[in-house]
């Protein structure tokens, strides 16, 4: 009998294209996602070696991080995210790259438009240049983010030099209760294990939590993976992530699709597979989660105190939460529940997909947001906004008193003209809250889109389970 | 590329753990379609004021700084966002290496395709290092890549760890797609027997 193995090792070994002792193996790409902010010095690259693009066909393009999401007949007024805009579309038509650029019916952010169009299947290999393609793991594919010279490696070879990773399970059990949701668990995993926990790693999250999520919840916990330290993270696939891809534009039909799933049963970890690293988190004592400081480690349960940094020993760590509370205005041991906020801020490739949308309408219907924060709705694709169309959710946004925005990363990144003004305060459904983040000088809290909803009513921070 | 050298410079220390890339260059800056000039933008906000002033405490604005080639940063340098432009605006300031106990995935995998050299020390040496560049900032390290050796002030060596693969195209100033373009008919074979491939060009 062959040794047991882990999902990444299957998927791993079907993908290695050659490997030599000493050097790093060289690994097949099956889907490579690109986008303008990190893909222009690659496709100059290109061009000064004379180089095409190997498997257009298995390359897609959109536009999403310096994107406007204001009215999109209209001009853009930034004229180097225009330009960057405009280089990204005329590098697809050179290269022979199907693009979802500022004007298509598809376009979208990244990591939320590869799922919903299919595109994002179990056992494939998936890269973009973005830290969060980690979110396509939701689906048992092996996916990861990739810096601008090896997005030109893709592009010319569809291969990346790569070097195996530890395995870290990360295991849920337990049931989440009413007000309690994925972003809660993963930014709890992030609390427990720090920024740098999953350095070296590859997480896959298990267990009977994570089999009960559906698919965009199951994304949301990939998604943040990175913010664990780790550059994956994956679900093996099961009937809820067949059920999901089973007729989206680019999945398999008819007989390919039956083969497909057969081959997707197969994927997933052996029993007697070993991992190098292990942690649990018991769903049922979960509680709403929120970050008080300057990484996505340094959250709380939304109950809890700040951190008191006099209590804290190491005198790096120490340092650190001191420098994150003088940056976020907050004194230690004191409480984040009923701090004003500025801004929230429902959207990105964390929180941004139908049922996010769904979620926060639900809270907000029959509300109203208080007078004293400004509120935005960024769905994240084109197709997730016409289906909060087709379902009225833009007019419970609206007569709450919120934004119903274009999609884009918006202030997630804050690079399309969507950022906090210094010294603001916002509560966020992204997935980053360092300095800066959103806009010079902005302070971040992130949290579940119904910690966001609940806080936009109230306008301070709240335990939606108050509001339940 | 050009080769990797060995070298000996000062330090500069940045006692910050967790340092991300947004703080190493934010990403208002990233709507630039070039790699070039990122320098200027390199740790920007905690670099320059609201006017756009040099703040005279931050470390980059210190006098000296100017031609020191190696960062000492605090565990787990340069996680976040996968953006390159970091690695390219440290080692346009000057850098050549950056000294951590930790690094993050993609960061490292960024900085060794840019010559920059990510060294990993333990905590023991890290501290130290800390503490003699506190006690006289003008102390010098010396880098061999070859010998994967760090020569500390009070001359010890200390060993670093390099991927063999990596050190290679250092030392030879070689980068990694001319490697993988020699693969080529490995790389046909292999898509000569996949199956179930997507086609993002159906219906284009």
């Amino acid at each position: 009998m062959s040794k047991p193995k882990t999902i990444v090792e299957k998927i791993w070994d079907s993908h290695v294209v050659h490997e030599q002792p000493g050097a790093p193996a060289l690994l097949y790409v099956d889907l490579h996602l690109v986008h303008e902010v990190t893909s222009p010095q690659a496709f100059q690259g290109l061009r000064e070696r004379g180089l095409k693009v190997r498997r257009p066909d298995l390359t897609v393009a959109t536009a999403d991080h310096s994107i406007p999401t204001t009215d999109r007949s209209l001009p853009i007024v930034d004229t180097i995210a225009a330009n960057q805009l405009a280089q990204l579309e005329k590098n697809c038509q050179d290269f022979g790259i199907p693009c979802f650029g500022v004007h298509s019916d598809r376009q979208g952010i990244v990591h939320v438009i590869g799922p919903e169009l299919g595109l994002t299947q179990p056992g494939m290999t998936v890269v973009c240049g973005d830290s969060h393609t980690a979110t396509h793991g939701a689906f048992g594919a092996l996916a990861f983010g990739i810096g601008t010279s090896e997005v030109a490696h893709v592009l010319a070879t569809q291969c990346l030099l790569q070097r195996r990773s530890k395995a870290f399970q990360v295991r849920v059990d337990g049931q989440l209760r009413p007000g309690i949701a994925a972003k809660d668990i993963i930014l709890g995993v992030i609390a427990k294990i720090g920024v740098g926990g999953g350095t070296g790693c590859i997480f896959e999250y298990t267990g009977t939590a994570i089999r009960a999520l559906p698919m965009e919840q199951r994304m949301t916990i990939c998604n943040m993976s990175i913010e664990g330290g780790a550059r994956a993270g994956l679900i093996a696939p099961d009937e809820t992530t067949f059920e999901y891809i089973c007729g989206r534009p680019y999945a398999p039909k008819g007989a390919a699709w039956n083969a497909a799933v057969a081959r997707w049963r197969e994927i997933g970890t052996d029993e007697g597979a070993v991992y190098d690293k292990q942690i649990s988190i018991d769903a049922n004592r979960l509680e709403p989660m929120i970050t008080y400081g300057t990484n996505p480690g340094m959250g709380i349960p939304i109950t809890a105190p700040v951190p008191d940094p006099s209590a804290i020993t190491d005198p790096l760590e120490r340092d650190s939460v001191e420098k994150a509370l003088r940056y976020m205005g907050l004194e230690g041991g004191k409480p984040l529940l009923g701090r004003p906020v500025n801004v929230v801020f429902i959207g990105s490739c964390t929180n941004s997909r139908i049922s996010d949308l769904r979620t926060a309408a639900s809270l907000l219907k029959g509300r109203k947001v208080s007078a004293k924060v400004r509120v935005m709705v960024v769905p994240g694709s084109q197709e997730v906004k016409r289906q909060a169309e087709a379902e009225g959710l833009p007019e419970i946004f609206r007569a709450a008193g919120c934004e119903w925005r274009e999609p884009g990363c918006s202030m997630c990144i804050a690079m399309n003209g969507d950022q906090l003004q210094p010294g603001e305060y916002s509560v966020s459904t992204s997935n980053r809250n360092f300095e800066g983040r959103q806009g010079k000088g902005g302070r971040t809290f992130l949290a579940s889109p119904l910690t966001a909803a609940a806080s936009a009513v109230t306008g301070v921070v709240t335990d939606v389970r108050t509001l339940l | 590329m050009k080769s990797f050298t060995n070298f000996e410079s000062r330090i500069v220390p940045l006692p910050v753990n967790n340092v991300d890339t947004d703080q190493i260059i934010p990403a208002r800056f990233l709507k630039t379609t070039s790699k070039q000039g990122l320098d200027q933008q390199l740790f920007f906000d905690w670099r320059y004021d609201e006017q756009g002033r040099p703040k005279p405490e931050f470390i980059l604005n210190q006098p000296g700084v100017k031609g020191a080639e190696i960062l000492l940063a605090g565990d787990n340098f340069g996680c976040g966002s996968s953006r390159e432009h970091a690695p390219w605006a440290l080692t346009q300031f000057g850098f050549r290496a950056v000294i951590s106990t930790s690094f993050a995935d993609i960061f490292r995998g960024n900085s060794l395709k840019n010559s920059l050299l990510p060294i990993v020390v333990p905590p023991d040496i890290h501290q130290a290092l800390f503490a003699m560049v506190e006690k006289n900032p003008d102390v010098r390290v010396k880098v061999d890549l070859a010998a994967q050796t760090l020569t500390l002030p009070d001359g010890r060596a200390v060993e670093f760890p390099v991927d063999p693969f990596s050190k290679q195209c250092l030392l030879d100033g070689v980068d990694e797609l001319g490697y993988i373009l020699k693969q080529q008919p490995a790389i046909a074979a292999f898509e000569a027997r996949r199956e179930g491939s997507i086609d993002t060009l159906q219906g284009v």
